[in-house]
Protein backbone atom coordinates (compact mmCIF):
# COMPACT_ATOMS: atom_id res chain seq x y z
CA UNK A 1 0.00 0.00 0.00
CA UNK A 2 3.08 2.21 1.44
CA UNK A 3 4.79 1.64 -1.83
CA UNK A 4 2.19 1.91 -4.32
CA UNK A 5 1.63 5.23 -3.40
CA UNK A 6 4.97 6.07 -3.30
CA UNK A 7 5.51 4.49 -6.98
CA UNK A 8 2.94 7.10 -7.36
CA UNK A 9 4.42 10.15 -5.60
CA UNK A 10 7.36 9.56 -7.58
CA UNK A 11 6.07 9.29 -10.96
CA UNK A 12 4.13 12.57 -10.60
CA UNK A 13 7.37 14.47 -9.77
CA UNK A 14 9.91 12.40 -11.72
CA UNK A 15 9.35 9.97 -14.23
CA UNK A 16 6.06 11.94 -15.75
CA UNK A 17 6.54 15.03 -14.54
CA UNK A 18 3.89 17.31 -15.98
CA UNK A 19 5.63 20.26 -17.32
CA UNK A 20 8.20 18.83 -19.54
CA UNK A 21 6.35 15.13 -20.62
CA UNK A 22 3.09 16.16 -20.93
CA UNK A 23 3.56 19.80 -21.91
CA UNK A 24 0.97 21.24 -18.88
CA UNK A 25 1.33 24.50 -17.81
CA UNK A 26 4.00 26.16 -20.59
CA UNK A 27 2.36 29.25 -20.06
CA UNK A 28 3.18 29.50 -16.09
CA UNK A 29 6.00 27.77 -16.76
CA UNK A 30 7.59 30.37 -19.47
CA UNK A 31 5.98 33.66 -18.09
CA UNK A 32 6.10 33.21 -14.97
CA UNK A 33 10.02 31.35 -14.56
CA UNK A 34 12.24 35.23 -14.94
CA UNK A 35 13.05 35.28 -11.32
CA UNK A 36 13.42 32.34 -8.46
CA UNK A 37 11.43 34.12 -6.12
CA UNK A 38 8.27 34.51 -8.27
CA UNK A 39 8.91 31.01 -10.16
CA UNK A 40 9.08 29.30 -6.53
CA UNK A 41 5.41 31.60 -5.36
CA UNK A 42 4.13 30.07 -8.55
CA UNK A 43 5.07 26.59 -7.69
CA UNK A 44 3.51 26.41 -4.32
CA UNK A 45 0.45 28.21 -5.23
CA UNK A 46 -0.20 26.03 -7.99
CA UNK A 47 0.73 22.56 -5.53
CA UNK A 48 -2.04 24.15 -2.73
CA UNK A 49 -4.41 24.05 -5.56
CA UNK A 50 -3.66 20.77 -6.83
CA UNK A 51 -3.78 19.17 -3.71
CA UNK A 52 -6.89 20.34 -2.49
CA UNK A 53 -8.67 20.16 -6.20
CA UNK A 54 -7.80 15.88 -6.07
CA UNK A 55 -9.82 14.79 -3.61
CA UNK A 56 -12.54 17.20 -4.21
CA UNK A 57 -12.57 16.23 -7.99
CA UNK A 58 -12.55 12.46 -6.67
CA UNK A 59 -15.76 12.78 -4.33
CA UNK A 60 -17.49 15.13 -7.25
CA UNK A 61 -17.05 12.19 -9.81
CA UNK A 62 -17.82 9.19 -6.90
CA UNK A 63 -20.34 11.61 -5.22
CA UNK A 64 -22.08 13.53 -7.60
CA UNK A 65 -21.68 12.80 -11.60
CA UNK A 66 -21.76 8.64 -10.87
CA UNK A 67 -24.78 8.56 -8.88
CA UNK A 68 -26.76 11.42 -11.02
CA UNK A 69 -25.77 9.50 -14.20
CA UNK A 70 -24.16 12.72 -15.78
CA UNK A 71 -20.74 12.36 -17.37
CA UNK A 72 -20.69 14.63 -20.00
CA UNK A 73 -20.73 17.16 -17.79
CA UNK A 74 -17.49 15.80 -16.09
CA UNK A 75 -15.48 19.03 -18.31
CA UNK A 76 -18.13 21.78 -17.13
CA UNK A 77 -17.79 20.83 -13.51
CA UNK A 78 -14.29 20.10 -12.81
CA UNK A 79 -13.63 23.59 -14.67
CA UNK A 80 -16.33 25.31 -12.26
CA UNK A 81 -14.66 23.27 -8.98
CA UNK A 82 -11.20 24.92 -9.83
CA UNK A 83 -12.28 28.00 -11.01
CA UNK A 84 -14.10 28.66 -7.11
CA UNK A 85 -11.12 26.86 -5.46
CA UNK A 86 -8.85 29.02 -6.58
CA UNK A 87 -11.25 32.02 -6.00
CA UNK A 88 -11.75 30.29 -2.30
CA UNK A 89 -7.95 29.50 -1.45
CA UNK A 90 -7.44 33.55 -2.60
CA UNK A 91 -10.12 34.90 0.04
CA UNK A 92 -8.86 32.67 2.75
CA UNK A 93 -5.28 33.36 2.28
CA UNK A 94 -6.08 37.05 2.00
CA UNK A 95 -8.09 37.11 5.06
CA UNK A 96 -5.38 34.99 7.44
CA UNK A 97 -2.28 34.88 5.90
CA UNK A 98 -2.08 38.77 4.48
CA UNK A 99 1.71 38.20 4.04
CA UNK A 100 1.63 35.07 2.23
CA UNK A 101 -1.25 36.92 0.01
CA UNK A 102 0.94 39.95 -0.88
CA UNK A 103 4.12 37.44 -1.91
CA UNK A 104 1.69 35.34 -4.47
CA UNK A 105 -1.67 37.48 -4.84
CA UNK A 106 -1.35 38.17 -8.64
CA UNK A 107 -0.49 35.01 -8.95
CA UNK A 108 -3.08 32.79 -7.60
CA UNK A 109 -5.52 34.06 -10.11
CA UNK A 110 -3.72 32.69 -13.21
CA UNK A 111 -4.08 29.14 -11.39
CA UNK A 112 -7.31 28.69 -13.37
CA UNK A 113 -6.18 28.68 -16.76
CA UNK A 114 -3.18 26.43 -15.70
CA UNK A 115 -4.00 23.13 -17.86
CA UNK A 116 -1.88 20.99 -15.51
CA UNK A 117 -5.09 21.31 -12.81
CA UNK A 118 -7.72 20.14 -15.45
CA UNK A 119 -5.70 17.73 -16.76
CA UNK A 120 -4.72 15.81 -13.00
CA UNK A 121 -8.63 16.04 -12.27
CA UNK A 122 -9.41 14.15 -15.45
CA UNK A 123 -6.78 11.70 -15.04
CA UNK A 124 -7.64 10.92 -11.46
CA UNK A 125 -11.17 9.92 -12.88
CA UNK A 126 -9.70 7.87 -16.67
CA UNK A 127 -7.00 6.02 -13.99
CA UNK A 128 -9.61 5.14 -11.22
CA UNK A 129 -7.16 6.27 -8.40
CA UNK A 130 -8.51 5.29 -5.22
CA UNK A 131 -9.10 8.79 -2.98
CA UNK A 132 -5.82 8.86 -0.62
CA UNK A 133 -4.04 7.78 -4.23
CA UNK A 134 -6.04 10.69 -5.92
CA UNK A 135 -4.31 13.24 -3.10
CA UNK A 136 -0.80 11.56 -3.58
CA UNK A 137 -1.39 11.86 -7.29
CA UNK A 138 -2.44 16.03 -6.88
CA UNK A 139 0.30 16.58 -4.49
CA UNK A 140 2.76 15.04 -6.28
CA UNK A 141 1.93 16.29 -9.62
CA UNK A 142 2.29 20.10 -7.95
CA UNK A 143 5.85 19.10 -6.83
CA UNK A 144 6.80 18.19 -10.65
CA UNK A 145 5.56 21.43 -11.40
CA UNK A 146 7.41 23.16 -8.99
CA UNK A 147 10.70 21.01 -9.65
CA UNK A 148 10.20 22.60 -13.16
CA UNK A 149 9.71 26.20 -13.00
CA UNK A 150 12.24 26.46 -10.21
CA UNK A 151 14.87 24.79 -12.26
CA UNK A 152 13.47 27.19 -15.44
CA UNK A 153 14.13 30.05 -13.07
CA UNK A 154 17.38 29.36 -12.14
CA UNK A 155 19.00 28.88 -15.24
CA UNK A 156 17.53 31.90 -16.96
CA UNK A 157 18.89 34.05 -14.06
CA UNK A 158 22.04 33.05 -15.17
CA UNK A 159 21.48 33.28 -18.66
CA UNK A 160 20.49 36.83 -18.20
CA UNK A 161 24.37 37.88 -18.48
CA UNK A 162 25.06 35.57 -21.59
CA UNK A 163 25.30 36.80 -25.05
CA UNK A 164 22.14 35.00 -26.45
CA UNK A 165 22.09 35.22 -30.93
CA UNK A 166 19.38 38.04 -31.25
CA UNK A 167 16.86 36.46 -33.04
CA UNK A 168 16.82 33.59 -29.80
CA UNK A 169 16.87 36.45 -27.15
CA UNK A 170 13.23 35.29 -24.80
CA UNK A 171 10.86 33.08 -25.29
CA UNK A 172 13.16 30.84 -28.17
CA UNK A 173 16.46 30.40 -25.53
CA UNK A 174 13.86 29.66 -22.94
CA UNK A 175 12.19 26.79 -25.28
CA UNK A 176 15.48 25.49 -26.19
CA UNK A 177 16.37 25.39 -22.77
CA UNK A 178 13.36 23.78 -21.10
CA UNK A 179 14.13 20.83 -24.72
CA UNK A 180 17.71 20.21 -22.57
CA UNK A 181 15.68 20.00 -19.40
CA UNK A 182 13.46 17.49 -21.01
CA UNK A 183 15.71 15.29 -22.42
CA UNK A 184 17.76 15.17 -18.95
CA UNK A 185 13.93 14.00 -17.94
CA UNK A 186 13.50 11.42 -20.11
CA UNK A 187 16.53 9.78 -18.71
CA UNK A 188 14.94 9.74 -15.36
CA UNK A 189 12.29 7.44 -17.54
CA UNK A 190 13.75 4.33 -16.46
CA UNK A 191 13.60 4.66 -12.71
CA UNK A 192 10.16 3.22 -12.34
CA UNK A 193 7.96 1.45 -14.34
CA UNK A 194 4.78 2.99 -14.61
CA UNK A 195 2.13 3.54 -17.65
CA UNK B 1 -14.65 54.56 -43.33
CA UNK B 2 -16.46 51.46 -44.19
CA UNK B 3 -16.68 48.76 -42.41
CA UNK B 4 -15.17 46.25 -44.19
CA UNK B 5 -11.29 47.56 -43.57
CA UNK B 6 -11.82 46.95 -39.92
CA UNK B 7 -12.78 43.23 -39.99
CA UNK B 8 -10.24 42.54 -43.13
CA UNK B 9 -7.69 43.85 -40.46
CA UNK B 10 -8.96 42.41 -37.26
CA UNK B 11 -9.11 39.19 -39.58
CA UNK B 12 -5.70 39.74 -40.48
CA UNK B 13 -4.02 40.30 -37.45
CA UNK B 14 -4.44 36.81 -36.12
CA UNK B 15 -2.37 35.26 -38.89
CA UNK B 16 0.67 36.87 -38.58
CA UNK B 17 1.56 40.16 -36.34
CA UNK B 18 -0.03 38.63 -34.07
CA UNK B 19 0.12 34.87 -34.44
CA UNK B 20 -0.94 33.34 -31.28
CA UNK B 21 2.41 30.88 -31.10
CA UNK B 22 4.52 32.66 -32.43
CA UNK B 23 4.17 36.37 -31.18
CA UNK B 24 1.79 36.18 -28.49
CA UNK B 25 3.43 32.78 -27.13
CA UNK B 26 -0.18 31.59 -25.68
CA UNK B 27 -1.87 28.48 -26.18
CA UNK B 28 1.33 26.79 -26.13
CA UNK B 29 0.20 23.31 -24.24
CA UNK B 30 -1.41 21.97 -27.10
CA UNK B 31 1.30 23.48 -29.61
CA UNK B 32 3.67 21.42 -28.48
CA UNK B 33 1.52 18.49 -27.27
CA UNK B 34 -0.31 17.06 -30.46
CA UNK B 35 1.90 18.07 -33.15
CA UNK B 36 4.32 14.95 -33.66
CA UNK B 37 1.92 14.56 -36.57
CA UNK B 38 0.35 17.50 -38.68
CA UNK B 39 -2.83 15.98 -39.22
CA UNK B 40 -2.96 15.66 -35.39
CA UNK B 41 -1.70 19.31 -35.11
CA UNK B 42 -4.44 20.12 -38.04
CA UNK B 43 -7.45 18.43 -35.92
CA UNK B 44 -6.06 20.63 -33.03
CA UNK B 45 -6.05 23.46 -34.77
CA UNK B 46 -9.86 23.05 -36.38
CA UNK B 47 -11.23 21.90 -32.82
CA UNK B 48 -9.63 25.14 -31.61
CA UNK B 49 -10.56 27.66 -33.63
CA UNK B 50 -14.50 25.77 -34.02
CA UNK B 51 -14.17 26.72 -29.91
CA UNK B 52 -12.62 29.84 -30.13
CA UNK B 53 -15.35 31.20 -33.03
CA UNK B 54 -18.62 30.05 -30.76
CA UNK B 55 -17.80 31.28 -28.04
CA UNK B 56 -16.22 34.76 -29.27
CA UNK B 57 -19.79 35.40 -31.18
CA UNK B 58 -21.75 33.96 -28.12
CA UNK B 59 -19.81 36.14 -25.60
CA UNK B 60 -19.85 39.30 -28.11
CA UNK B 61 -23.69 38.69 -28.41
CA UNK B 62 -24.23 38.92 -24.27
CA UNK B 63 -21.45 41.35 -23.67
CA UNK B 64 -23.61 43.96 -22.24
CA UNK B 65 -25.82 41.35 -20.02
CA UNK B 66 -23.12 39.68 -18.59
CA UNK B 67 -21.94 40.89 -15.17
CA UNK B 68 -18.04 42.17 -14.65
CA UNK B 69 -17.62 40.44 -11.73
CA UNK B 70 -18.49 36.96 -12.69
CA UNK B 71 -17.71 37.22 -16.54
CA UNK B 72 -14.84 34.97 -16.16
CA UNK B 73 -17.05 32.01 -14.90
CA UNK B 74 -18.82 32.74 -17.43
CA UNK B 75 -16.64 32.76 -19.86
CA UNK B 76 -15.56 29.59 -18.82
CA UNK B 77 -18.78 28.00 -18.84
CA UNK B 78 -19.37 28.99 -22.24
CA UNK B 79 -16.14 27.69 -23.41
CA UNK B 80 -16.37 24.48 -21.76
CA UNK B 81 -19.86 23.62 -23.26
CA UNK B 82 -18.40 23.90 -27.22
CA UNK B 83 -15.72 22.15 -25.81
CA UNK B 84 -17.59 19.24 -24.92
CA UNK B 85 -19.86 19.46 -28.32
CA UNK B 86 -16.32 18.94 -29.59
CA UNK B 87 -15.26 16.26 -27.87
CA UNK B 88 -18.56 14.29 -28.27
CA UNK B 89 -18.53 14.88 -31.81
CA UNK B 90 -14.53 13.95 -32.50
CA UNK B 91 -15.64 10.62 -30.58
CA UNK B 92 -18.69 10.04 -32.47
CA UNK B 93 -17.03 10.57 -36.15
CA UNK B 94 -13.17 10.63 -35.82
CA UNK B 95 -12.80 8.17 -33.03
CA UNK B 96 -8.77 7.50 -34.28
CA UNK B 97 -8.10 11.20 -33.88
CA UNK B 98 -10.27 11.58 -30.85
CA UNK B 99 -7.53 8.87 -29.45
CA UNK B 100 -4.59 10.46 -30.48
CA UNK B 101 -5.20 13.81 -29.00
CA UNK B 102 -6.50 12.13 -26.19
CA UNK B 103 -6.47 14.13 -22.63
CA UNK B 104 -6.01 17.31 -24.71
CA UNK B 105 -8.92 17.86 -25.96
CA UNK B 106 -10.82 18.51 -22.64
CA UNK B 107 -7.81 21.26 -22.11
CA UNK B 108 -9.14 23.07 -25.09
CA UNK B 109 -11.11 24.94 -22.32
CA UNK B 110 -8.18 26.09 -20.17
CA UNK B 111 -6.35 27.08 -23.30
CA UNK B 112 -5.35 30.87 -22.92
CA UNK B 113 -5.67 31.32 -26.51
CA UNK B 114 -9.32 31.26 -25.95
CA UNK B 115 -9.95 32.96 -22.95
CA UNK B 116 -7.76 35.55 -23.60
CA UNK B 117 -9.65 36.89 -26.84
CA UNK B 118 -12.92 36.41 -25.02
CA UNK B 119 -11.09 39.39 -21.92
CA UNK B 120 -9.21 41.28 -24.74
CA UNK B 121 -11.56 41.64 -27.82
CA UNK B 122 -15.06 39.60 -27.68
CA UNK B 123 -16.31 41.33 -24.55
CA UNK B 124 -15.57 44.76 -25.97
CA UNK B 125 -16.39 44.77 -29.67
CA UNK B 126 -19.43 44.40 -31.39
CA UNK B 127 -20.31 40.50 -33.07
CA UNK B 128 -19.02 40.98 -36.54
CA UNK B 129 -15.57 42.21 -35.14
CA UNK B 130 -15.28 39.75 -32.58
CA UNK B 131 -16.24 36.80 -35.17
CA UNK B 132 -13.62 38.13 -37.67
CA UNK B 133 -10.99 38.37 -34.67
CA UNK B 134 -11.64 34.67 -34.00
CA UNK B 135 -11.82 33.46 -37.42
CA UNK B 136 -8.02 35.37 -37.79
CA UNK B 137 -6.85 34.24 -34.72
CA UNK B 138 -8.42 30.58 -34.91
CA UNK B 139 -6.98 29.98 -38.68
CA UNK B 140 -3.11 31.83 -37.26
CA UNK B 141 -3.14 29.08 -34.36
CA UNK B 142 -4.15 26.39 -36.87
CA UNK B 143 -1.38 27.65 -39.40
CA UNK B 144 1.40 27.47 -36.66
CA UNK B 145 0.23 23.98 -35.26
CA UNK B 146 0.41 22.35 -39.10
CA UNK B 147 3.85 23.87 -40.11
CA UNK B 148 5.45 22.71 -36.16
CA UNK B 149 3.67 19.04 -37.13
CA UNK B 150 4.91 19.09 -40.65
CA UNK B 151 8.56 19.85 -39.09
CA UNK B 152 8.57 17.56 -36.65
CA UNK B 153 6.78 14.86 -38.84
CA UNK B 154 9.32 15.11 -41.78
CA UNK B 155 12.33 15.07 -39.27
CA UNK B 156 10.83 12.70 -36.96
CA UNK B 157 9.35 10.41 -39.53
CA UNK B 158 10.13 11.19 -43.20
CA UNK B 159 6.80 11.46 -43.81
CA UNK B 160 4.19 14.47 -44.04
CA UNK B 161 0.47 14.17 -43.29
CA UNK B 162 1.61 10.74 -43.45
CA UNK B 163 2.41 10.46 -47.55
CA UNK B 164 6.58 9.51 -47.63
CA UNK B 165 8.43 12.68 -48.31
CA UNK B 166 12.00 11.43 -47.93
CA UNK B 167 13.28 8.14 -49.22
CA UNK B 168 14.44 4.87 -47.66
CA UNK B 169 18.21 6.74 -47.11
CA UNK B 170 17.05 9.04 -44.65
CA UNK B 171 17.55 7.81 -41.35
CA UNK B 172 14.55 9.36 -38.67
CA UNK B 173 15.58 11.38 -36.21
CA UNK B 174 13.58 10.13 -32.93
CA UNK B 175 13.87 13.06 -30.89
CA UNK B 176 11.32 15.14 -32.84
CA UNK B 177 8.91 13.13 -31.85
CA UNK B 178 9.63 12.94 -28.14
CA UNK B 179 8.43 16.12 -25.70
CA UNK B 180 12.33 17.92 -26.16
CA UNK B 181 12.13 17.53 -29.83
CA UNK B 182 8.64 19.36 -29.75
CA UNK B 183 10.96 22.41 -27.11
CA UNK B 184 13.73 22.36 -29.70
CA UNK B 185 11.98 22.72 -32.63
CA UNK B 186 9.29 25.65 -31.52
CA UNK B 187 12.24 27.24 -29.83
CA UNK B 188 14.47 27.41 -33.25
CA UNK B 189 11.22 28.18 -35.17
CA UNK B 190 10.89 31.38 -33.29
CA UNK B 191 14.44 32.17 -33.97
CA UNK B 192 13.53 32.00 -37.51
CA UNK B 193 10.24 33.99 -37.38
CA UNK B 194 11.75 36.88 -35.91
CA UNK B 195 14.42 36.72 -38.49
CA UNK B 196 12.01 36.90 -40.75
CA UNK B 197 10.23 39.73 -39.17
CA UNK B 198 13.32 41.90 -38.94
CA UNK B 199 14.04 41.22 -43.24
CA UNK B 200 10.03 42.30 -43.74
CA UNK B 201 10.91 45.53 -41.29
CA UNK B 202 13.88 46.10 -43.07
CA UNK B 203 12.82 46.68 -46.39
CA UNK B 204 9.63 48.49 -45.32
Amino acid sequence: MIKELILVFVAAVLVNNFVLKYFLGICPFLGVSDNLHSAVSMGFATTFVMSITAPVAWCIKHFVLDKLGLPFLEYVCFIIVIASLVQFVEMVIKKFYPALHQAMGIYLPLITTNCAILFMALQLVLREYSLLRSIVFGFGSGLGFTLAITIMAGIREEIEFCDVPRCLKGPGITLIIAGLLALIFVGLGGLIKVN
Amino acid sequence: MTKTPVILKDFAKGLWQENPVFRLLIGMCPTLAVTSQAQNGLAMGLATSFTLIASSTIVSIFRKLIPKEVRIPSYILIIATFVTIVSLYLQAKFPDISKDLGPYIPLIIVNCLILGRQEVFASKNPTHRAAADALGMGLGFTISLVALGMVRELLGSGTIFSFKVLGDGFRPWIIMLTPPGAFLSLGLMLGMINIIDRLLKGKS
